[in-house]
């Protein structure tokens, strides 16, 4: 998902689209099962502020600054979890 | 599992638990004083491992339990450190953390107390916090959660046996303060508690972790007509964790630094950068081969001429004692020549290559080459930690096998088990350079010995290569599925402790080698010997089985002595080149042995030509694993079926490659 605007409206942004530096918090997940759960073992849920730090060289996947810790999370996983 | 040794009552098991890579592993080296191996990245250990400790008169066993993130979503490794605490054998649990990411690692801590309130906390890496302004108010935080809190820094031994004193403490009276879910969810538990007797176990059921009996079911029902569904459940038991850990750090943590990972950030944007990363890989590699042969090079020659030198009067003290001809010659032919040659040609490098390999993991660069190739690995519809069981396989490639256990998707684990040893472990990389020194690059000079270590490190990009080969093969036929996701931790890069570093893994890895030559080198060589010096009909034995060998040997360009020397080399890879060596002088005259020119002649007269050597260096990284990468094939799959898999793809792989080099450098050279 991209962030478009669409008939004045701004569609959602995800933590796919961040860029290297910036920082948002964390707006919710569409994941459900392991995945969500996986997720939020390593401390994403509402509300938590992440970081973007690092692209991998052949462009996937992207680190992350998450309470205090670096995680690598790839492009298919990431476009799931919303931003704001 | 392994029942633990009971002295009677005295003795106290405390379980060490705690996130991968916070440094559990060097709290339990510095309290039982065993060496166990660390490494700065995740999955580092993967099953329970036992110590011993006395203290204040006192006995400890101490169980380093696999690191995770949590109990509630375990993967196959994570569910070792869960049986263990769920079992109850651990009379007291101390759950090590990171100083510098306190926050997250609480999350494992808050899950633990609602097992035991017999916890104790250490925050380990306070150098580290204090490097990067980090500073943590331990007593805060012991009265918010309610256990004892102990700061530490395992790997200088500050602070851990402050831990074993808070472990009494907490064994007379644990308080901890297990998190709350709200009235619903806590009333629920209630009800839950005299059957499941933990309140751990309670969690459990309510998210659908474990099989609910018909009770259980309707308690779960109530609560899912108040709206309260098992996925509610989950995402609020998640929530309630993260929020509660953020509450006991809030106002004891400060921050000094504003960025307190710059220094991480910087070297990431070397060792992960878009243009420095992959040359950056390719030099280290290099550097690494260049440093152990120019290092390998002096200790060898000097080891040579000593050992070799013993054989005669070893055969001339044999025959004093009245041993016949044949059984001295045995002996200091056959068994002691090839144990010099091990000790000699194989130990050097393989003693120098491994300390560097230890540096690198504990300077944390391992995970950042996962982190690198991850995206390869994802079109091969593998997981990017197959990268790190890669890395592991340089090292050793039973560990790399076992390692796999880091890999969650058992398809996924099982493609980077059958691929592990198409990079050449540690025991295959004396002889890689010792081929690549006599025929591949032009002899002497200090030229000679970069341009090895550049081919030798093209030949692991090769070795890698065919691992993304043959590992998007195996995703298109036997083993397909989809990707599945994952999340890979960079740890903090830590400078390792070079000094004990060095001096360990130097002792470490020479004893290993020298056990090994005498469990599997001499007795090797003694049947060579007996195979060349035992007539069968008109030659020895063993140009009977080299003759016999030979037309499938000289198929793929290599003969019947170098497949003789693989095939005995199952037991251990360092043995293949000094078979292959012996075989040849059984046969031949007797040269100076000792130098690699002297050794690069007896292949000469044996018919080795340049593409003989290019099909042995590929067949080395080409065929299969060894008997002790095997046996771990078959533990961790339980399956012959695979281990058979894991003997077959290699060698197949292998004489195919070799087959298609052979038939090309005949097409071109005639």
């Amino acid at each position: 998902m991209k962030t478009r605007i669409c008939l004045g409206v701004k569609l959602t942004k995800t933590m796919n689209d961040m860029a290297i530096g910036e920082v948002g918090l964390v707006a919710g997940m569409t994941y459900t099962g392991a995945l969500r759960r996986r997720l939020q073992d390593i401390g994403i849920c509402e509300g938590t502020e992440v970081r973007c730090v690092q692209r991998s060289p052949l462009g996937d996947p992207t680190a992350f600054f998450i309470r205090g810790a670096v995680i690598a999370i790839r492009k298919e996983d990431l476009r799931g979890i919303l931003i704001e | 599992m392994r029942r633990f040794r009971d002295e009677g009552g005295e003795t106290i098991t405390v379980a060490l638990a705690g996130n991968p890579n916070v440094g559990k592993s060097t709290v339990f080296n510095a309290l039982t004083g065993l060496h166990m191996h660390t490494g700065n990245w995740a999955g580092k250990t993967v099953s329970n491992e036992q110590g011993r400790c006395v203290y204040n008169g006192k006995e400890y066993i101490l169980v380093d339990i696999p690191g995770t993130y949590s109990l509630l979503t375990c993967s196959e490794d994570e569910r070792v450190a869960e049986e263990f605490l769920e079992s109850g054998e651990a009379d007291a649990v101390v759950c090590v953390c990171d100083a510098t990411c306190l926050e997250r690692n609480l999350n494992l801590v808050l899950q633990i107390t609602e097992i035991t309130d017999k916890v104790v906390v250490c925050i380990n890496l306070m150098d580290e916090a204090r490097k990067k302004g980090i500073e943590i108010n331990t007593s805060l935080i012991s009265e918010r959660l309610g256990v004892p809190v102990v700061g530490a820094t395992a790997r200088s031994k500050k602070g851990v046996f402050e831990i074993l004193s808070a472990v009494d403490e907490v064994i007379l009276s644990g308080g901890a303060k297990a998190p709350q879910y709200g009235e619903e969810i806590e009333a629920a538990i209630e009800k839950l508690l005299p059957q499941s007797g933990k309140r751990h176990t309670a969690v459990e059921y309510l998210i659908g972790q474990r099989e609910a009996t018909a009770e259980i079911f309707k308690i779960k029902e109530e609560l899912a007509e108040k709206g309260l569904t098992e996925e509610k459940i989950r995402d609020l038991v998640a929530e309630t964790l993260v929020h509660t850990a953020e509450s006991v750090c809030s106002g004891a943590i400060s921050y000094k630094k504003e960025k307190s990972d710059e220094r991480d950030r910087t070297l990431d944007k070397i060792f992960a950068g878009k243009w420095t990363a992959f040359p950056i890989m390719l030099l280290l590699l290099a550097g690494v081969f260049w440093i152990t042969v120019v290092g390998a090079n002096y200790p060898s020659e000097i080891l040579g001429k000593w050992l070799f030198a013993l054989e005669g009067p070893l055969y001339s003290a044999l025959s004093a004692l009245g041993l016949s001809d044949f059984f001295c010659r045995m002996l200091s032919e056959g068994m002691y020549r090839t144990l010099a040659w091990v000790v000699s040609v194989m130990l050097p490098p393989m003693a120098i290559f491994f300390p560097l390999f230890t540096l690198l993991e504990d300077f944390g660069y391992l995970p950042r080459v996962a982190f690198n190739l991850d995206r390869a690995f994802k079109g091969c519809n593998a997981c990017g930690k197959q990268g790190l069981t890669m890395c592991m396989g340089l090292g050793c490639n039973a560990v790399g096998v076992t390692g796999c256990r880091i890999i969650n998707s058992p398809r996924e684990r099982l493609i980077a088990m059958l691929t592990n040893c198409f990079v050449p472990c540690n025991g295959r990389f004396p002889a890689l350079v010792a081929i690549i020194t006599m025929f591949l690059v032009p002899s002497d000079g200090a030229g000679g010995s970069l341009l090895g270590a550049l081919v030798l490190a093209l030949l692991i990009v090769f070795g890698v290569m065919m691992t993304f080969l043959v590992s998007k093969l195996l995703s298109a036929t036997v083993l397909s599925g989809v990707p599945s996701s994952f999340t890979l931790e960079l740890p903090p890069y830590r400078t390792p402790q070079f000094g004990t570093v060095i001096v360990r893994s130097v002792l470490d890895r020479t004893l290993f080698v020298l056990g090994r030559a005498v469990s599997v080198a001499a007795p090797t060589g003694i049947v060579i010997w007996l195979l060349a010096n035992i007539p069968a009909g008109d030659a020895s034995a063993l140009s009977q089985v080299a003759a016999f060998l030979d037309p499938l040997g000289k198929f793929i360009g290599l003969d019947g002595v170098i497949i003789l020397g693989f095939i005995l080399g199952i037991s251990a890879n360092e043995i293949v080149l000094p078979i292959i060596f012996m075989s040849y002088m059984a046969s031949g005259s007797l040269a100076e042995i000792g130098s690699l020119t002297a050794l690069r002649e007896v292949f000469l007269q044996n018919g080795w030509t340049v593409i003989t050597a290019v099909n042995t260096l590929v067949f080395f990284l080409l065929h299969w694993p060894c008997a002790t990468t095997l046996l771990s094939v078959k533990k961790e799959t339980g399956s012959l079926r695979w281990t058979f898999a894991a003997f077959l793809i290699p060698t197949l792989t292998g004489f195919f490659t070799c087959f298609i080099i052979y038939s090309v450098s005949k097409l071109f050279l005639g």
